[in-house]
C-alpha cells in the first residue's frame, strides 16, 4: 500500500468522512476489508490482463487536452437529451444541484443524496450501502470497491415503489483535470418497482464508482451508461447487484476510447425465475484500454442470465473480457449464455478473453462463445463491388457486428440513441 | 487371483483390435480391474528426498557426470519454489518426504539382458494388464495374414515403479533407424541427443513438478526418429505403479526429426491403497520441419474409492515444440482414472504452417477432481490449432477444463478452433470452464464455444424403452457424446477407452 498523505490518495489510515450512526460502521468494515485485500496487482488473476497501476498509485496523474467527459472523441453527455429524464448532474464529482433538473419530485420515488443521508442516525440505505459489496468480495475480492465504499462521500440514494416510466439520468461533468473522484449510490426496487436509469459522461483525472442494485420481487431494473472521451484519464466502475423473484434486470455500457476503464459487474439472482442480461459495446482507438469482468451468479432456480459482450478495436486498443457464470447447486433449471467477440480492425489491436463457467447443479443449460478476427474480406470485397467506399463499407461491417449487442436493449427508443452514438463515433475515425 | 495361476497362463498376444483386451475390459463389473498388486521384493531408496537422493537414483542408472548435475540444479531449484494451488482441485497437503522416490524390483539388480531374463512374476504382471510383451508370439500372429490386414505390431516399453523392464522389438525397430528405449539407457547410449533435447520443451525451472520431476525422474521412455523415417510401427510404454508410498516420476523424450512420422500410446494403472501416491511426470516432445507426432494416452491409474480414500495424485506436465515449420502433433487422451488430474499437454507452434490438436476425454467419477486442458501457443505464421474437449462429471466429481489459446504478434493467418463441452450426470458434481484467450494479430481468428448440459431425458427414456439398463443407456449417451474424440484415437485404445467410459460411470446413475 501507499503511504502518501493525500486526502484522495490510498493511505493506510484514511480520514473517513464525516458520518451519522447507520453509515460510520459500514464504512469502517469496509476499510477493514480493504486493508485486509491490499490494492490489487497485476498478479492477481483477474488483473493478469489489466494493469492496475493507474487506478492505484496514491496520485491520480493530472488530466490534460480537451475537456473531460465531452471530448470530441467521446460520447456526450447530451446523448439521451430526447429521453427527457430526470436529470441529477454531479459537477467534478459534487452533486450540482443547479444544473440538475429542476424538480428532483417523482411519484413513487425518494432520492437522498448520500452527503446530506449520511448526517442522519438511520437510513433505509444501510442495508444496502457496502452490504451487496461485502457480498461481491467472494469468490473474487474488489478492494477498489471496499476502498469506495469506505470514503465515498457522494452519491445518490434511490428508492423505488412504483413503476416509474420517466428515467433518471445520472450525468457526470466537471472541469477539474487533477479530481480523483469517489462515487458511490444505492439503488433500492421495491416488490414490483420499475426503473430506468441513465449514466453519461465522465469527470476527474481518475474515478472510481460503485453502484449497488437490490431488486424486490417482480422488480425491473433497466440501466444504460455511455462512457467514453478523450482524456487520459483512469476509470474503475462497479456494478453490485441481488436479484429477487422474478425480477429483471436488464445493463447495457457502451464504452468509447478513453484511456483506461475497468467495468465490473456482479450480479446475484437470488429469487427463483430472475433473469440478468448484462451487455456492453467498446469502441476503442489508440491507446485504449477496455477491461470488462463480469460475475453472474445463479443461487435459485430457474434463472436466466446472458452475458453479451462486442469491442471494436484498432491503433493498439486493448480490448478485455473476463466473463463468469456460476451456477450454484440449488440452481437447478438454469439457463446461461456468455458471449464475447471482438473486431480487430488492424494488427496492433488486442483481445484478451477469459470466460468461465463453474456449474454445480445438473439440470441446466449454460453456454459461452468468444471470437476474434478482422472484418470479412468477402463481405468487405462484395460491399465495394457495389460501389460502397472502403471506409463506409467497414463502418456498415462493423455497424452490422454490434447489432446483436444492441438488440439487448429493450427500450427501441433508447436503443436507437445509442446507434446514434456509434455512427458518430465511426463517422469521426473516418475524418481522423 | 494368485500370482501362480498366472504365471500358468500362457502370455496372451493382442493383435491388431485384440479381442481378449476388449473381453476383459467388457467383462468387468464396476470395479478398477487393475487394482491388485504384485508381491514381488523391491528395493527402495530410503524415503523422503534430497541430495543424496538425486545422487543415489543417478547411480543407480549409472549416469554421467553432467546428468547429475542437471538433477541437482533441478532439485536445488525445487526447493526455492511452492506448490502452485491455482487449479480448481482440492487435496490435502502432500508430504513429499514421506515417500519413496526410488523402487525397483529385487530381481533386477542385474539389467537383464533380454525380455527372456525378466523376473516371471514381472513379465505375469504385464501378461495380465494385457500388455505383450513377447515379441515372437506377436509375431506369430502375423502369419496367415495378408499383408494389408496384417496387425498392427506394438512396440513397448514397460516401466515398473521406477525402472524400465525392457524394451520390444528394438531389433526391428533399429533396422529402421529407430531409437525406442528407456530413458536411462539414452543417457548412457545417446547423451548427446540426450542433452541436446532434455529440458528443452519443458525446461527445469518450468513448474513446481516439473522441477521435482528434472530432480528425481527414475526412468521413462526415450524415441528419436530419424530424418525421413516413418515408424514401423506404434510404439508404447505402459506404466505400472506397483510398490506402496513410492512416487513414480517417470520423464518421456520424442524427438521427431525431420519428414518424420511416429505414433506413440500411453497406459498407465496401479494398485488400489488406502494412501495417495504421487505420480508427477514430465513428456517433451520435439517435432522438427514436416515431421508428426501423434500421441495418446489411456490414462487409468486408480481412481481412489467412493470415499476417496486412495487413488493417484496425477500431475503432469506434457509439452510439445512444433520448432520445424509444417511440424504436427496431436495429443490425444482419456482421462479416465487418478483421484487428482493436473495436466495441460501442450503444443508450441514454433514453425510456420505447424498445426496441433488436443483431443480429451476427462471422466471424473466419485470423489475425483480433474483440472485438464490445454495450452495452444501460436508464434508461427499460418499455424492451425484445434481443441476438442469433453468432460464428465459424475458422483462428487469435479472436472475442470483450462485452456489458452495465445496468437502472438508474428503469428499471422492462425487459426484456432475451441469446444469444450462437459456433461452433468447427478446433482452433485461439479463441471467447469476456464479457457484464456489472447489475441494479438488481427489476420487471425479464433473461435472458442463451450457448453454444460446433463445428460438428455429423452436420450435416455429412448434407449430405455429399447430395452436397455439405465446403466447401458448412460454409457451409449456417453460414448456418443465423447464421440469425436474417441475418433481420434488409434483403433486398439479406442475400443479400451470406450469400455473405460461405461466403466467408470458405472455406479454415477440410479
Amino acid at each position: 500500500m501507499i503511504g502518501q498523505a493525500k486526502p484522495d490518495g490510498y493511505t493506510p489510515a484514511p480520514n473517513l468522512p464525516q458520518s451519522g450512526a447507520w453509515l460510520r460502521g459500514l464504512r469502517e468494515a469496509a476499510l477493514v476489508r480493504f486493508q485486509a485485500m491490499g490494492l490489487p496487482q497485476r498478479r492477481d488473476e483477474y488483473w493478469r490482463y489489466t494493469d492496475p497501476t493507474r487506478l492505484t498509485v496514491a496520485q491520480a496523474a493530472t488530466v490534460s487536452g480537451a475537456g473531460a467527459g465531452a471530448g470530441a472523441g467521446g460520447v456526450v453527455s447530451a446523448a439521451f437529451d430526447a429521453a427527457q429524464a430526470l436529470q441529477l448532474v454531479f459537477t467534478d464529482g459534487v452533486f450540482d444541484g443547479a444544473a440538475s433538473s429542476p424538480d428532483l419530485a417523482l411519484d413513487g420515488v425518494e432520492i437522498d443524496h448520500l452527503a446530506e443521508a449520511c448526517a442522519h442516525d438511520l437510513h433505509w440505505a444501510r442495508d444496502i450501502y457496502g452490504q451487496l459489496e461485502t457480498n461481491g468480495q467472494t469468490p473474487v475480492a474488489r478492494p477498489l470497491a471496499a476502498w469506495n465504499t469506505a470514503m465515498a462521500a457522494q452519491g445518490v440514494l434511490i428508492r423505488v415503489r412504483a413503476a416509474v416510466l420517466r428515467p433518471i439520468q445520472i450525468v457526470y461533468q466537471g472541469t477539474d483535470m487533477q479530481a480523483d473522484l469517489i462515487l458511490h449510490h444505492c439503488i433500492r426496487l421495491e416488490e414490483g418497482a420499475q426503473l430506468t436509469l441513465l449514466e453519461t459522461g465522465c469527470s476527474g483525472a481518475r474515478s472510481n464508482h460503485v453502484l449497488e442494485v437490490d431488486l424486490g420481487d417482480r422488480a425491473q431494473f433497466h440501466h444504460l451508461r455511455l462512457q467514453g472521451e478523450d482524456a487520459v484519464a483512469a476509470r474503475v466502475t462497479h456494478i453490485f447487484a441481488q436479484l429477487g423473484c422474478d425480477s429483471h434486470m436488464r445493463s447495457f455500457t457502451l464504452s468509447a476510447d478513453g484511456a483506461l476503464i475497468r467495468n465490473e459487474a456482479v450480479i446475484e439472482m437470488l429469487g427463483a425465475d430472475a433473469s440478468a442480461h448484462i451487455a456492453g459495446a467498446a469502441l476503442g482507438k489508440g491507446r485504449v484500454h477496455h477491461d470488462d469482468t463480469i460475475f453472474v451468479t445463479h443461487g435459485a432456480p430457474n434463472c436466466e442470465s446472458r452475458q453479451v459482450f462486442k469491442k471494436v478495436l484498432r491503433d493498439g486498443a486493448v480490448g478485455v473480457f473476463q466473463g463468469k457464470i456460476l451456477v450454484r447447486p440449488v440452481a437447478q433449471k438454469t439457463d446461461g449464455y456468455q458471449i464475447s467477440q471482438a473486431l480487430l480492425l488492424d494488427d496492433d489491436a488486442q483481445f484478451l478473453a477469459k470466460p468461465e463457467l463453474e456449474i454445480y447443479a445438473d439440470d441446466v443449460k449454460c453456454s459461452h462463445g468468444s471470437t476474434t478476427g478482422a472484418l470479412d474480406e468477402t463481405a468487405l470485397f462484395y460491399l465495394r463491388s457495389r460501389g460502397v467506399g472502403l471506409v463506409q463499407a467497414q463502418a456498415l461491417l462493423v455497424l452490422a457486428f454490434l447489432a446483436e449487442v444492441l438488440e439487448e436493449i429493450e427500450d427501441r427508443d433508447l436503443a436507437a440513441l445509442v446507434q446514434t452514438q456509434l455512427e458518430m463515433w465511426l463517422d469521426r475515425q473516418q475524418t481522423l | 487371483m494368485d500370482l501362480a495361476s498366472i504365471e500358468a497362463e500362457p502370455t496372451e498376444v493382442r493383435d491388431g483390435v485384440d479381442r481378449e483386451t476388449v473381453e476383459t475390459v467388457q467383462a468387468m463389473a464396476g470395479k478398477y480391474k487393475y487394482g491388485w498388486e504384485t508381491e514381488i521384493e523391491m528395493e527402495f531408496a530410503p524415503k523422503g528426498v534430497n541430495e543424496d537422493i538425486v545422487r543415489l537414483i543417478s547411480e543407480k542408472n549409472g549416469e554421467p557426470e553432467w546428468m547429475l548435475e542437471w538433477r541437482l540444479a533441478a532439485f536445488r531449484r525445487w526447493v526455492q519454489m511452492s506448490e502452485p494451488h491455482w487449479a480448481m482441485l482440492n487435496y490435502p497437503k502432500i508430504d513429499y518426504q514421506d515417500q519413496y522416490y526410488y523402487a525397483k524390483p529385487k530381481s533386477m539388480a542385474e539389467k537383464p539382458k533380454s525380455l527372456d531374463d525378466v523376473d516371471p512374476k514381472l513379465l505375469a504382471t504385464y501378461a495380465k494388464l494385457g500388455i505383450p510383451l513377447k515379441e515372437q508370439m506377436l509375431l506369430a500372429g502375423v502369419e496367415g495374414a495378408d499383408g494389408a490386414d496384417a496387425p498392427r505390431k506394438v512396440a513397448v516399453d514397460a516401466v515398473f515403479d521406477s525402472v524400465s523392464l525392457g524394451t520390444t522389438f528394438k531389433d526391428e525397430l533399429r533396422k529402421a533407424g529407430v531409437i525406442f528405449c528407456s530413458i536411462s539407457e539414452a543417457v548412457r547410449d545417446h547423451p548427446d541427443l540426450v542433452r541436446k533435447y532434455l529440458g528443452s520443451v519443458v525446461p527445469q525451472s518450468d513448474n513446481y513438478f516439473a522441477t521435482l520431476n528434472s530432480a528425481v525422474f527414475s526412468d521413462g521412455s526415450f524415441v528419436y526418429i530419424p530424418e525421413g523415417v516413418r515408424c514401423p510401427m506404434e510404439l508404447s510404454t505402459y506404466f505400472r505403479i506397483n510398490a506402496e508410498n513410492t512416487g513414480q516420476f517417470e520423464r518421456t523424450l520424442i524427438v521427431a526429426d525431420k519428414g518424420s512420422y511416429v505414433s506413440y500410446l500411453e497406459g498407465c494403472t496401479a494398485p488400489k491403497r488406502d494412501t495417495h501416491q504421487l505420480h508427477a511426470a514430465v513428456v517433451e516432445l520435439v517435432i522438427l520441419e514436416d515431421a508428426e507426432v501423434k500421441y495418446s494416452t489411456v490414462q487409468n491409474w486408480y481412481p481412489g474409492d467412493e470415499e476417496g480414500r486412495g487413488g493417484i495424485y496425477n500431475f503432469v506436465t506434457k509439452r510439445a515444440d512444433c520448432r520445424g515449420d509444417r511440424a504436427k502433433v496431436m495429443w490425444t487422451q482419456v482421462e479416465t482414472g487418478s483421484a487428482i488430474t493436473w495436466k495441460y499437454p501442450s503444443c508450441i507452434l514454433r514453425g510456420d504452417d505447424s498445426q496441433g490438436e488436443f483431443y480429451s476425454i476427462a471422466i471424473a467419477n466419485n470423489a475425483q477432481q480433474a483440472d485438464t486442458g490445454t495450452k495452444m501457443v501460436h508464434l508461427g505464421k499460418r499455424t492451425k490449432s484445434r481443441i476438442v474437449s469433453k468432460g464428465i462429471s459424475a458422483g462428487r466429481a469435479q472436472n475442470t477444463y483450462r485452456g489458452l489459446v495465445s496468437m502472438h504478434p508474428k503469428a499471422k493467418d492462425s487459426r484456432n478452433y475451441t469446444q469444450c463441452d462437459s456433461l452433468l450426470i447427478g446433482g452433485n458434481c461439479g463441471a467447469h470452464t476456464v479457457p484464456y484467450i489472447e489475441v494479438k494479430n488481427n489476420s487471425s481468428r479464433v473461435e472458442h464455444e463451450a457448453t454444460t448440459s446433463k445428460v438428455d431425458d429423452d436420450q435416455l427414456f429412448y434407449c430405455r424403452s429399447r430395452g436397455m439398463s439405465e446403466e447401458e443407456a448412460v454409457a451409449l449417451v456417453v460414448n456418443g457424446f465423447c464421440k469425436e474424440v474417441l475418433q481420434a484415437l488409434p483403433m486398439e485404445f479406442a475400443m479400451e477407452a470406450q469400455a473405460l467410459v461405461a466403466i467408470s460411470l458405472e455406479g454415477s446413475v440410479g
